[in-house]
């Protein structure tokens, strides 16, 4: 009996089983023939007004005192504004919030008029006081933020965030009235205005923030949708995670009349490849970047749809002065003479780089540096057997750290063959995961690492800084007082722009006759644009002026 | 049954308590931490974020306090996304890698089951040769080779279906359920091929083709009740395999699914979020194999007899 039951059940079992498989082929038939191409993004966007943008990741945060990468940087330069904007072309300060702003003869004293109709997204006045709180919550350590040194031009920011004074009324941000704010430097600071672009330096809404929680405090949901109160000519309408963030028109901007868009939509997508096939199916006006592998066929068809740019940053390679055979500035120089960075960009990363001989890329705010480094594989030659290596003999093979990635490799296995053929010297490659990387250089325990640096402004100073004695960027060991001197005490004491710029030469020329570092190429932006999009023009901080863009669809 | 079960749920905590200190443990001695970056931060900048997230105690510590945590179901705070936690952060993708783990699991039955039975049919004619062999390049071939392979045919030169997104445009869930479905509808192929020619060969069967009914009323009404048995076994595990190996599907469609929050959660250190995601996919893989045990055991009278006789 038992038997007879439990075949039942099992009988019952396997009915339902058959059902089940067939509601499931079902299903499935039904999701399978119920599709359609429909109507693509662009056309749709074209259509409504809606701008598509592929944005890299994810962002991380939306609080321009918290957030710092490029993605989030897209987001909040579209929803968010500072007092000053930049030319889309030329990157020369515009007003922004400030509809005029006066310097003073010793270029210390800036005073702003902001506008009378600035307004909050949520309609509230945004009024001076705005960026003396914004200004002080930036200037909290308790928050993390990392961008807190962008401030530090500001006379007394520095004392103040790092508790020398107590007291914000020292640090020289003061609201003159509601609508004039001024703004005391401690030098002369010729980039202090495009600073203002920066998001580090954007007002944020105190009433929303404390609504949140503490001004100081991390991680609170202010920023978030159906919160954030922004004064840009977009405002935060939809963030579903991974999938996009949604920009609409702010009405309470007060440039509103000169918005073309109606919207953007911010798009997460990662790999480049799907971003790509994305772009190729309609789905996005504009790509965050190509693949490698892809950029040399959109040239090959001279497609218009492929966008590249001088971007400002500058790949490079650091030489740790601790390795007993690096110590010798000769050895440093021939490792730098003996790369031939003009097929290096050619055949290797073909993105339209430009082969770079100095830190600073030129060209930054009418920086054109000249270099004492060239491609001489005979001068290497004799520089390394002058160091005590005639032909490369008795040369430690040393290593070469890259974090992985298959264009670094690329880059450094090209390094390896040349410094190999023109030095014949052995070159080690160790790649590791990005976060090991990055401790492995700080800690300087490396020989030759690969870097790369993106400029926050226009300005060599931004390049040059990094290789002060210990600095946070340097991880080269190398360490000259004089170079030092040049960038901190002369170079900003000087008057004019020229005489700033030739501090900075003989600064950089320091730099690259003892090589601690050496420059590989000029990056540049690479992406691609529907034909629909206008006023998107390459600029060297690859930042887009999103009130400026419209389309227009071509038939 | 119950007490099987019951016994079975007993087994996991130990095995979870293990997984949480392995991870934890782990995942904070790797080099870097969450908030080193490419531009050097500076130590006061490191030190009030670490204060932010109890990262200045000692590591025993925060374990126990996150272990606290845990238990109450609180996943905490993700580092490199400010503001929000983590249990958000799965509730926002679990929905999403669940539906596409289910339409997987749909494409991986149907087609899986239909090639498998037929092959059985005709064992070592093209009929079982051609499927096979298709299961074969089916259980080889990763997914991120036949999904940017269907993405180029389908969604580039015939433009028949979206290349990326997940329920944005009509006809976009077709593209991943394909991909991430194949490999598991090659593999159940195979199991049903095999269980289905054990069950042919059965008296049961002779007796019934002798009594002169026709083939179709064989296979489906007798054969494949005892021949799927394999494929059920199967189903647990494939399901708790789909919902924790998507990422690489997230990755080529932009599906905002689990997958690549988990990936990306690794690379950044963020402790939080690895730790939350191991402890999630670990939960299910245990209830869903747990799950697939218990249905075997209720479809299969000999396991039932052998646990009764256990007790």
């Amino acid at each position: 009996m038992i038997f007879h039951s439990e075949k039942q059940s099992i009988h019952q079992t396997f009915s339902i089983f058959n059902k089940t498989i067939s509601f499931l082929m079902l299903m499935l038939f039904i999701s399978l023939t119920g599709c359609g191409s429909g109507e693509s993004n662009i056309s749709l966007g074209n259509r409504t007004g809606i701008l598509y943008w592929g944005n890299g990741t994810e962002p991380a945060s939306l609080d321009p005192h918290i957030a710092t990468g490029v993605p989030e940087h897209h987001i909040m330069s579209s929803v968010m504004e500072g007092l000053v904007l930049k030319d889309r072309k030329s990157l020369e300060p515009r007003p922004g919030v400030a509809e005029s702003w006066t310097i003073s003869d010793d270029g210390r004293i800036y005073t702003f008029k902001l506008r009378d109709d600035a307004r909050w997204s949520n309609g509230d006045p945004h009024i001076a006081n705005d960026y003396v709180w914004s200004w002080w919550r930036a200037l909290q350590p308790a928050l993390g933020n990392q961008y807190a040194y962008m401030l530090f031009p500001i006379k007394n920011a520095k004392r103040y965030y790092d508790r020398e004074t107590e007291d914000f009324g020292d640090v020289g941000v003061k609201a003159l009235d509601q609508r004039t704010l001024q703004v005391t430097l401690t030098n002369p600071t010729p980039y202090f205005l495009q600073l203002l672009d920066h998001y580090s330096l954007f007002p944020v809404h105190q009433a929303t923030i404390e609504k949140f929680g503490n001004a100081d405090q991390r991680g609170t949901r202010w920023s978030y949708e159906g919160n954030l109160v922004s004064n840009g000519p977009f405002k935060l309408d939809e963030w579903k995670i991974n999938r996009h963030i949604t920009v609409t028109r702010n009405l309470h901007y007060w440039d509103n009349d000169n918005v073309a868009l109606n919207g953007i939509v911010f798009k997460p997508v990662e790999n480049t490849v799907t971003e790509e096939r994305m772009f190729r199916a309609g789905q996005l006006h504009v790509t965050s970047n190509v693949p490698a592998d892809k950029i040399s066929t959109y040239r090959k068809s001279n497609s218009t749809e492929l966008k590249i740019a001088p971007y400002l940053g500058t790949y490079f390679y650091r030489l740790n002065i601790k390795t007993p055979q690096l110590q010798d500035r000769r050895v440093r120089r021939a490792l730098g003479m003996a790369i031939d960075r003009e097929k290096l960009v050619e055949n290797i990363t073909k993105g339209g780089q430009i082969p770079a001989y100095t830190m600073t890329p030129p060209g930054t705010m009418g920086y054109y540096p000249t270099s004492t480094l060239a491609f001489d594989p005979e001068g290497a030659k004799n520089l390394l057997s002058e160091a005590g290596y005639p032909n490369g003999e008795g040369f430690p093979a040393i290593e070469i750290l890259y974090n992985t990635n298959e264009g670094h490799r690329k880059i450094a296995v090209a390094l390896q063959e040349m410094w190999k053929d023109y030095l014949n010297i052995d070159i080690k490659l160790l790649n590791q995961e990005w976060k090991v990387y990055l401790a492995t250089e700080s800690a300087g325990d490396y020989q030759i690492s690969r870097g790369g640096w993106i400029g926050d402004y226009v300005d060599p100073n931004n390049f040059l800084d990094m290789f002060l004695c210990g600095g946070g960027n340097n991880r080269t060991g190398w360490c000259n007082e004089e170079y030092d001197r040049l960038i901190l005490e002369v170079a900003p004491s000087q008057s004019s722009h020229e005489e700033r710029l030739a501090v900075f030469q003989q600064a950089e020329t320091m730099l690259l006759d003892d090589m601690p570092i050496i420059p590989v190429y000029t990056y540049t932006s690479v992406k691609l644009v529907d034909s629909s999009v206008e006023n998107l023009d390459g600029n060297i901080m690859n930042q887009a002026m999103y009130k400026d863009i419209y389309l227009s669809p071509r038939q | 049954m119950y007490r099987f079960a019951l016994g079975r749920l007993a087994q996991a905590i130990p095995v979870l308590l293990i997984v949480i200190t392995v991870t934890f443990f782990l995942i904070h001695s790797a080099p870097g931490g969450p908030f080193s970056a490419d531009k050097a931060v500076p130590p006061e900048v490191i030190k009030a974020l670490e204060e932010q997230y109890n990262l200045n105690q000692p590591i025993w510590q925060q374990y126990l306090s996150y272990l606290g945590d845990v238990i109450q179901g609180d996943f905490g705070p993700s580092f490199k996304y400010s503001g929000r936690n983590v249990n958000e952060l799965i509730a926002a993708g679990l929905p999403i890698t669940a539906e596409l783990a289910f339409y997987a699991m749909l494409v991986a039955l149907s087609v899986g089951i239909f090639a498998g039975v037929g092959a059985a049919m005709r064992p070592n004619t093209a009929q079982d040769y051609i499927p096979m062999t298709g299961a074969m390049i089916g259980i080889c071939m990763p997914s991120f080779l036949l999904g940017p392979l269907l993405v180029l045919v389908f969604g580039i030169y015939l433009d028949w279906l979206p290349v990326s997104g997940w329920g944005d445009i009509p006809g976009d869930k077709i593209l991943p359920s394909i991909t991430l479905g194949t490999g598991y509808a090659a593999y159940i192929a195979r199991l049903s091929r095999g269980g289905m020619l054990e069950v042919l060969s059965q008296d049961y069967i002779r007796t019934a083709r002798a009594k002169g009914l026709r083939e179709p009323i064989i296979i489906i009404k007798h054969a494949l009740r005892g021949g799927l048995i394999p494929v059920v076994a199967f189903l647990g595990p494939a399901f708790a395999g789909l919902l924790s190996g998507s990422f690489v599907v997230e990755t080529i469609f932009q599906i905002p699914g689990l997958g690549r929050f988990y990936v990306q959660a690794a690379f950044n250190r963020d402790y939080t979020l690895i730790l939350g995601m191991t402890i999630f996919l670990s939960t299910l893989i245990i209830l869903f194999n747990l799950l697939s045990d218990m249905l075997a055991i209720w479809l299969n009278p000999k396991l039932r007899q052998e646990i009764k006789g256990a007790n």
